[in-house]
C-alpha cells in the first residue's frame, strides 16, 4: 500500500479521500438502518395486532369481549369473552409466582450472602443452565410427572390443571427469579455490608436490612421478568393445563389461558381472514398490554426505588 | 442509666446477641434447604425422563421418520428441521445484530434516536415469545408469502434471538480498553478500518457466547413456530442443499415445509399411548442435551475469556 502523502493535493487523492469518506457514510447507514431494525419490529408488531383486531371489533363489540363470560369463538354460538382466558393465565401464573418468588428470593439471599465462594461459583452457572432448558421439555414435567404425584395427594386432580401446570411453571422461573436477585444484591457495594456488619449486624440483619433495600430496584425488576415470564408462557400450560377456556378460579381445574388459545387455534387449520384468525390477534393484543402493564411498572418501580451510590 | 457493664443490660445484650444469631443460624438453613429442594426437584425431574426415555434412544430413533407405530417412530424429520432452521436463524440474526451492537456502542450519537433504540432493545426481549409467532404469520407466512417454511421458521426465530446477539455483541465490544480504539485512529485509521479491524476481531469470543446462548434458545422455542403452523407429521426430508448437477447449491429447501424437535416432542406428549411418551421423553432427552451443551460450551467460553485476558 502506498503512503498517503498528506501535501498531495492532486484531484487523484481528493477523489480517493471522498471515496473514502462515502464508504464509510454507506457502512454507518447499514449499521444504523440494523438497529433500526428492532424499532421496526416493534412498530410491526403493534400495527399487525392492532390492525387485524381492528376487523376482529367490527364483529365483536369491545364491551363484549371484556364482559362477557364465555369464549367460544370456533362454535355456532359465539360467544367472545376474554375473561375466561384471562382468569386461566391469571391463575396459572399466580401458582407460579407462589412458588418462584419465595424461593428465587431465598435461594438469591443464601447465595449472596450466606455462600461459601466454591458453593456460589458452581450454582450460578447450574442456574444459568437450567435456564436454558426448553419450555416444552417442562410441560413433559407438568403432564406426566408432577400431575401424577399430585393426583396421588388430592385425588380429586383431573389430569388437566392449573395447579400442576402453575407448579412446574414456578419452578421453571426459579432459575431465573434467584439468579437476576442475586445479581442485584451482589452489585451492592461491599462497604453498605462492611458498615453493617462493624455495627454488629448478622448476615441476616445485613440481607434484610442493608442490602435488600439497597438493591430493592433490581429485586423488583427480576421480580417482574418473573411475572412477565408466566403470563406469556406457552408450552407448559398448553400441554398440562388443557385448552377449554373455563371462567375459574379455582386452580384444581383445567383452563385455557390467552397462550394455549393461540396455540390451539394454530394446531387447527383456520382459514387466513376468519374471526377465528382474527380473534387470535385480539388475544395477542391483549397478552401484549399485559405484559406491557408489567414492564412499564417494573420500569417505574426501577425509578422510584433507584438508589444511587 | 445503668452502666453498660450492670448485669442486668448485660443479660438483656446477650438476649439480643443470642435472639439474632438465632435468626441468623435459621436464614442459613432456610437457605440450604430451599437450593436442596430446588436441585432435589430437579434431579427428580430429569432422572424420570432419563428412565422413560434411556431404553428409546437408539441409532435408529435418531435415523427413523415419524410413525404411527411408536417403536418404529423416530426424530430424523426433526432434528434435519431444527439444523436447517437454526442455520437459517444464525445467518440472518449474526449479521443484524452484530451490527446493530457495533452501532450502538460505536457510532451512536447521543440524541433520541438512540435512546429509542436502546429502550426498544429491552423491551423485544421481554415481548412472550408467542407474540413473535403471531407476527411471524401475518408478517412473513401471509403478507410476505413465504407461506409455511424453513426460511419463515428461521427468520421469526431470527427475530427472536436478536435482542440476545445485540446485547451480547453490547457487552463483549464495551469490554475493549479505548486506548486501542485511540492507537488505531493515531495511525490514521477511519472508523470502520478501526472496528473491522480491531475492535471486532478482539470482541469475537463475546460475541461468539452470545450467539450460543441464543441459538440455544431458539433451539427449544416451540410457541412461534406452531403459531406460524409447522406440520407435526413429516415423513420426508427436504431436499439437500448440494446438489450433484450444476449449479451444485439449491435453495429449494428454505420454502419446504418442516417440523422441529420440540415441535415433534408436543406432538408425542399429547398422545395418550403410552409407548409416545417414551418417544417424547427420549426427544426430550436429545432437546435437552443439545441446550445443555450449547450454553455450557458458552458459559465455559465466557470463563476462559474472563480468565485469559488482560488488558
Amino acid at each position: 500500500m502506498p503512503i498517503p502523502n498528506n501535501t498531495d493535493h492532486s484531484p487523484g487523492s481528493l477523489r480517493r479521500s471522498y471515496k473514502r469518506y462515502l464508504k464509510e457514510r454507506v457502512i454507518e447507514l447499514l449499521l444504523f438502518l440494523a438497529a433500526f431494525l428492532s424499532v421496526f419490529i416493534t412498530f410491526a408488531i403493534i400495527y399487525l395486532l392492532i390492525s387485524e383486531s381492528l376487523v376482529f371489533f367490527e364483529h365483536v363489540s369491545v364491551w363484549d369481549f371484556l364482559t362477557d363470560t364465555q369464549w367460544t369463538p370456533l362454535f355456532d354460538d359465539a360467544h367472545y369473552g376474554i375473561l375466561p382466558l384471562v382468569s386461566g393465565t391469571a391463575i396459572s401464573s399466580l401458582v407460579a409466582l407462589v412458588i418462584a418468588l419465595p424461593f428465587g428470593t431465598i435461594i438469591a439471599i443464601y447465595l449472596s450472602e450466606f455462600a461459601p465462594f466454591t458453593v456460589r461459583e458452581i450454582a450460578k452457572p447450574f442456574l444459568e443452565l437450567l435456564g436454558g432448558i426448553p419450555t416444552v421439555v417442562y410441560g413433559y414435567f407438568a403432564l406426566l410427572f408432577v400431575t401424577p404425584l399430585l393426583q396421588t395427594i388430592l385425588p380429586d386432580l383431573p389430569g388437566f390443571s392449573l395447579l400442576s401446570a402453575g407448579l412446574v411453571m414456578g419452578i421453571m422461573i426459579i432459575p431465573y427469579v434467584s439468579s437476576m436477585t442475586e445479581d442485584a444484591m451482589r452489585s451492592v457495594p461491599m462497604h453498605l455490608r462492611e458498615g453493617s456488619y462493624a455495627i454488629g449486624a448478622t448476615r441476616f440483619q445485613t440481607a434484610i436490612k442493608v442490602v435488600m433495600p439497597a438493591s430493592l430496584s433490581g429485586i423488583a425488576a427480576a421480580y417482574i421478568l418473573g411475572i412477565s415470564r408466566a403470563v406469556g408462557e406457552t408450552m407448559v400450560v398448553a400441554i398440562a393445563a388443557g385448552m377449554q377456556p373455563n371462567l375459574v378460579w379455582n386452580p384444581m381445574e383445567p383452563a385455557a389461558t390467552i397462550t394455549t388459545y393461540i396455540v390451539q387455534v394454530s394446531l387447527g387449520d383456520l382459514p387466513h381472514g376468519s374471526v377465528g384468525y382474527q380473534t387470535i390477534f385480539a388475544a395477542g393484543l391483549t397478552l401484549l398490554l399485559l405484559t406491557l402493564v408489567f414492564n412499564i411498572l417494573g420500569h417505574l418501580l426501577r425509578k422510584r426505588y433507584r438508589e444511587v451510590y | 442509666m445503668l452502666p453498660m457493664n450492670h448485669p442486668d443490660n448485660l443479660n438483656e445484650i446477650r438476649t439480643i446477641i443470642a435472639y439474632h444469631k438465632r435468626w441468623d443460624l435459621l436464614a442459613l438453613v432456610a437457605g440450604v434447604t430451599a437450593l436442596m429442594i430446588a436441585i432435589l426437584t430437579f434431579i427428580a425431574l430429569f432422572g424420570s425422563m432419563v428412565i422413560d426415555g434411556m431404553p428409546r434412544l437408539t441409532w435408529e430413533f435418531f435415523t427413523s421418520f415419524p410413525s404411527r407405530k411408536p417403536e418404529a417412530a423416530g426424530i430424523l424429520s426433526a432434528w434435519v428441521g431444527t439444523t436447517l432452521i437454526m442455520l437459517v436463524t444464525a445467518a440472518a440474526a449474526v449479521p443484524l445484530g452484530v451490527a446493530a451492537g457495533v452501532y450502538l456502542e460505536e457510532y451512536a450519537p447521543k440524541n433520541l434516536i438512540t435512546e429509542i433504540i436502546e429502550i426498544n432493545v429491552t423491551n423485544l426481549a421481554g415481548v412472550p415469545s408467542i407474540i413473535y409467532g403471531l407476527l411471524a404469520l401475518g408478517l412473513f407466512v401471509y403478507q410476505l408469502g413465504l407461506g409455511q417454511s424453513i426460511l419463515s421458521a428461521g427468520l421469526t426465530l431470527a427475530l427472536l434471538i436478536l435482542p440476545i446477539v445485540i446485547v451480547a455483541t453490547r457487552e463483549a465490544i464495551r469490554s475493549i480498553p479505548v486506548s486501542i480504539r485511540e492507537g488505531a485512529y493515531a495511525l490514521g485509521a477511519t472508523k470502520w478500518q478501526t472496528v473491522s479491524d480491531h475492535v471486532l476481531p478482539y470482541s469475537a469470543a463475546g460475541i461468539l457466547t452470545g450467539v450460543i446462548i441464543g441459538l440455544a434458545r431458539a433451539i427449544g422455542e416451540t410457541a412461534p413456530i406452531i403459531t406460524i403452523g409447522a406440520l407435526t407429521f413429516i415423513a420426508f426430508l427436504p431436499p439437500s442443499p448440494i446438489q450433484d448437477q450444476f449449479p451444485f447449491v439449491s435453495f429449494q429447501w428454505l420454502m419446504e415445509p418442516f417440523t422441529v424437535m420440540p415441535i415433534q416432542m408436543f406432538n408425542w406428549i399429547s398422545r395418550p399411548q403410552e409407548a409416545f411418551q417414551h418417544n417424547a421423553a427420549a426427544a426430550g432427552l436429545v432437546l435437552v442435551v443439545m441446550t445443555l451443551l450449547m450454553n455450557g460450551l458458552a458459559i465455559y467460553l465466557r470463563y476462559r475469556l474472563r480468565k485469559n485476558i488482560k488488558w
